[in-house]
């Protein structure tokens, strides 16, 4: 929270895309926000039970993301952190999102219909999705500067889009089943989540080979 | 849906029959995320517990004066007000739970089973018995946090509160305290926990809109099926 490195352009434009290259991928495969970090469980199970609104879900989850992070990182930084009030962060932080939601559903409701059909049901669900709130305080605590905030934020936005799909995937193969009457539903859907779980930690590890980070 | 309940029954009610974790299926995230190992997860279930005992009596107290409209953001300041305080507690005193419970001490604040309970029964009700209320669901969350956590301490690193349980030549199965144990074990306990209510109390067969808070403000977009059921827990 309180040392922010601010040496984004500085090594020059290689550098820079070799971090930001880095960022993503280990957002989307090795700290996976659902598989990994535990972030957005809810709309991961509540959600992933058909492709179409797996996609919108997490459509609308990525927007709210970066958009989230783009506005939060300012307030922290020039707002919060500048008038030592930096314990205001979870209060302020999670009205602006509100705030952002109801923003981005008014604005696209009135410009961009189409838009607004396909993420709108999604929209007013993400303001107490944690994945949210939590990207922008790990952005924070991180010390990421706004560019790298941001481009933290779509990595993992897309992560959690990657795992919704495949796991929609699972889920349809995992309805024709007939496990023990116990598991039936949830239990079983969260056991075959931990197998997906243990695949991706696999990936543990490759970030580090191919980007000497 | 809420008829007028005893004292005693608000307060153990949500601690096995509707356990919110295990029953309810709220909060998911910090389920999964801390029960690492036991005192990790009853470290969390006891700050949610404070949060929801305080944030619940805050709420019953101003249920009257917060204009209909605008109710769901003030309970979610007044609930990040108890948030940041219990992580500033938390932080003095307690920096290596701080530390290893992260940012999900701030995430308490958008916990659906503290907004949940806002505004299902402290919105509705006295202060005693909303501060009973919130300390029974936090408890019942602690207590499903803590068995969770005992499983994967015990599994993961043979030990339970750090004591060595299981002889070193054995060994343990790290997996159970990494993030797929986390989802293996938290599945394990539902399906024990259907399997002991068998009949006798209503457990969620899957994820609908019952729990959830939002369920005024939206059309039901999260869940597919929550049509029939939804529209029963809702009234």
């Amino acid at each position: 929270m309180t040392a922010i490195e601010t040496t984004a352009a500085a090594p020059g434009m290689g550098e820079f895309f070799k971090t930001t290259l880095s960022i993503l991928f280990t957002m989307i495969f090795v700290n996976n926000y659902i598989l990994h970090r535990f972030l957005g469980i809810c709309p991961f199970l509540g959600v992933s039970k058909k492709l179409d609104s797996a996609v919108g879900m997490s459509a609308a989850v990525i927007f709210v993301m970066v958009m989230a992070s783009a506005i939060t990182w300012p307030i922290q930084i020039y707002v919060l952190d500048a008038n030592g009030i930096g314990y205001l962060q979870i209060a302020v932080f999670i009205l602006v999102i509100a705030a952002l939601v109801q923003l981005v559903e008014i604005i696209c409701k009135r410009f961009v219909p189409p838009l607004y059909e396909a993420l709108g049901v999604y929209l007013p669900l993400i303001t107490t999705n944690c994945a949210i709130l939590g990207v922008t305080v790990l952005n924070i605590s991180d010390g990421l500067n706004f560019i790298y905030s941001i481009v933290n934020s779509l990595g993992a936005g897309l992560g959690f889009m990657m795992a919704m799909v495949l796991f929609a995937g699972v889920r349809e193969r995992i309805e024709g089943c007939d496990p023990p009457k116990a598991f039936r539903g949830i239990p079983i859907t969260l056991v075959s989540a931990a197998i997906m779980s243990i695949a991706f930690s696999g990936f543990t590890g490759v970030a580090a080979g191919i980007f000497g980070a | 849906m809420e008829q007028k309940q005893s004292k005693l029954s608000i307060l153990t009610r949500p601690l096995i029959a509707e356990n919110p974790s295990l029953v309810l299926l709220l909060g998911t995230c910090p389920t999964l995320a801390t029960t690492t190992s036991v005192i990790n997860g009853m470290s969390m279930g006891l700050a949610t517990t404070f949060v929801l005992a305080c944030s619940n009596m805050a709420i019953s107290l101003i249920r009257k004066i917060v204009p209909e409209k605008v109710r769901i953001p003030c309970y979610i300041v007044v609930i990040a007000c108890f948030s940041t305080i219990v992580g500033m507690i938390l932080e003095a005193f307690f920096p290596a739970i701080y530390s290893a419970l992260g940012v999900f001490i701030a995430l308490i604040v958008v916990n659906c089973i503290v907004l949940g309970r806002a505004e299902m029964f402290a919105s509705k009700n006295g202060i005693v018995d909303s501060f009973l209320d919130g300390t029974g669901n936090g408890l019942g969350f602690t207590l499903a946090l803590t068995l969770i956590g005992s499983f994967r301490e015990l599994l993961g690193s043979g030990s339970l509160f750090g004591l060595r349980l299981i002889p070193a030549s054995i060994p343990a199965i790290p997996i159970f305290t990494m993030a797929p144990g986390g989802f293996f074990a938290f599945g394990c306990a539902i399906a024990f926990v259907s399997f002991i209510t068998r009949g006798k109390a209503p457990v969620r067969r899957d994820f609908d809109c019952g729990g959830c808070p939002m369920l005024g403000s939206c059309s039901g977009g999260c869940s597919e099926n929550n049509d029939a059921k939804g529209a029963g827990v809702e009234a």
